[in-house]
């Protein structure tokens, strides 16, 4: 094994077109559990560690370039104005420890369906900025970026440079479900965005289909639902059949299997119930007024 | 490869670390320092709590390579590293510090967590120990009134499978609240 250490994003990148089989490792905390077990032995170990502006973001009038490496640590105290779900997603990630290491660039690389962050990139709306040597940058919607199990559309040349998150421009929610508070992975998530501006709502599941995904059915329903009640205007308590219809469309969008941490049939019910306990807090939230991009801890 | 960084205030070199080794092992097995304890090997535990300038990360997840010309404090340098924030900390009269004097003997000086530890009896088998006193040190030294909920998140990464944790949240109140006698 050969450990590359590049000084600067552009010597990573010659470093990942030179050798595409290496591994990118920023906080370690999926890459080395893998070499730990034995699990992984690759050909090159790719540290991002050394290259500054990865921790950086910058807040724009419409959205955050998060950094691939930000530490979660960082989101959850700094971010929790603009990027309220991510905050919260945030916070449920493991324990102090690996939040203060992990980030959301190695959450995206790793692409588990169990990924904290994604129902909330989700939700949020995001876009990868990907980067290679050859090619320069693009923007994969998040949307697409997830392909399979552990798969993304990342080319082999590609590193992840950062995330374009859209700014929160109303009230956003997340919850999961596990047997702990802490040091959990989700047995299924659940993300939630009201858009006021656009007058629409986005969602975001993880751990519940092969891949995390968006509730599109059920967004589609509650946006006409809205819309046709001229509930953004009036802020008008959701009627309780058009909330239970939304967790509904919500639990059938899922496509999930048995497994150690839960059964299929369980992670469908418990969709339902976050898609309707995050539907009910934001929309307080948004009644509420000035609250609108604090999410609750 | 030759990793160089510095723990516990002194300069360290190790050489023949292979690519993929932690810095959990560079320091017990090439360092002698087997204050981290080497348990879950994936970050579950807590066990191998370090800081990392001044970060609290598990020293299991981190690639030795990573940890090159950084700082690192185990729980062998935890009474050092207290007694240098103390020595900082705002509030200290010139006299005060001069009649400083170092306690004899190396080892015998503990951080107050580590004291707390032993009065509150939060110690049974010893082995999570090392990991929840580098936790609750950095806890203490970034929030020193906590409340009891700030230090169970504060110490929700590290397991202990004697205590109940009760007798550990005891400690850490126990040296709060003698932090807060002393200032």
């Amino acid at each position: 094994m050969e450990f590359l250490r590049p000084a600067s994003w552009q010597e990573a990148l010659a470093a990942k077109a030179e050798h595409p089989t290496a591994v990118p490792i920023a906080g370690g905390t999926d890459v080395m559990v893998e070499i730990n077990f034995d699990h992984r032995r690759p050909t090159h170990l790719l540290d991002l560690t050394r290259i500054g502006e990865l921790t950086e973001w910058e807040t724009g009038t419409d959205s955050v370039r998060l950094g691939a490496s930000v530490p979660y640590a960082r989101i959850m105290r700094h971010l929790r104005a603009e990027l309220p779900g991510l905050a919260l997603a945030a916070h449920t990630v493991a324990s102090p420890q690996i939040r203060n290491r992990g980030g959301v660039g190695g959450n995206l690389g790793t692409a588990s369906p169990a990924g904290d962050a994604h129902p909330a990139l989700l939700a949020a709306g995001a876009e990868v900025e990907a980067e290679s040597a050859a090619r320069g940058t693009r923007l994969i919607p998040v949307d697409t970026f997830y392909t399979g199990v552990k798969r993304n559309a990342l080319e082999p040349d590609e590193l992840i440079r950062a995330v374009r998150i859209a700014r929160a421009d109303g009230p956003q929610q997340y919850s999961k479900v596990g047997t702990r508070n802490a040091m959990v992975i989700a047995v299924c998530a659940f993300g939630l965005a009201l858009h006021p501006e656009t007058r629409t709502v986005r969602t975001g599941i993880g751990s519940a289909a092969p891949t995390p995904i968006r509730a599109e059915v059920a967004e589609q329903f509650l946006n006409s639902a809205l819309e046709e009640g001229g509930f953004w205007e009036s802020g008008q308590i959701i009627a309780p059949s058009a909330v239970k219809q939304f967790a509904t469309l919500c639990a059938a969008a899922c496509n999930p299997i048995d497994d150690v941490r839960g059964t299929a049939g369980y992670r469908r019910h418990a969709i339902g119930v976050l898609a309707r306990r995050t539907l009910m807090w934001a929309w307080e939230s948004y009644r509420g007024g000035h609250r609108v991009t604090e999410g609750a801890a | 490869m030759r990793v160089s960084l510095t723990v516990n205030g002194r300069p360290q070199q190790a050489d023949d670390v292979w690519e993929g080794e932690s810095l959990l092992y560079v320091l017990r097995e090439r360092l002698g320092l087997p204050g981290a304890k080497n348990a879950c090997e994936q970050g579950e535990c807590g066990s191998c709590t370090v800081r990392l300038d001044g970060e609290l990360v598990c020293s299991c997840l981190v690639a030795a390579g990573q940890a090159e010309g950084r700082e690192v404090v185990t729980v062998e340098g935890l009474a050092d590293h207290a007694a240098g924030r103390r020595a900082t900390a705002p509030g200290v009269g010139l006299d005060e510090a001069r009649r400083w004097q170092p306690v004899p003997g190396e080892g015998a000086r503990l951080a107050p967590i580590q004291q707390a530890f032993i009065d509150a009896g939060a110690v049974q088998c010893g082995f999570c120990t090392p990991g929840l006193l580098v936790a609750a040190d950095e806890l203490l030294e970034q929030n020193p009134e906590p409340t009891d909920a700030d230090i169970r998140e504060a110490l929700s990464g590290n397991l202990c499978r004697c205590t109940g944790y009760e007798k550990i949240m005891d400690a850490v109140r126990l040296a709060a609240a003698r932090q807060a006698e002393e200032v």
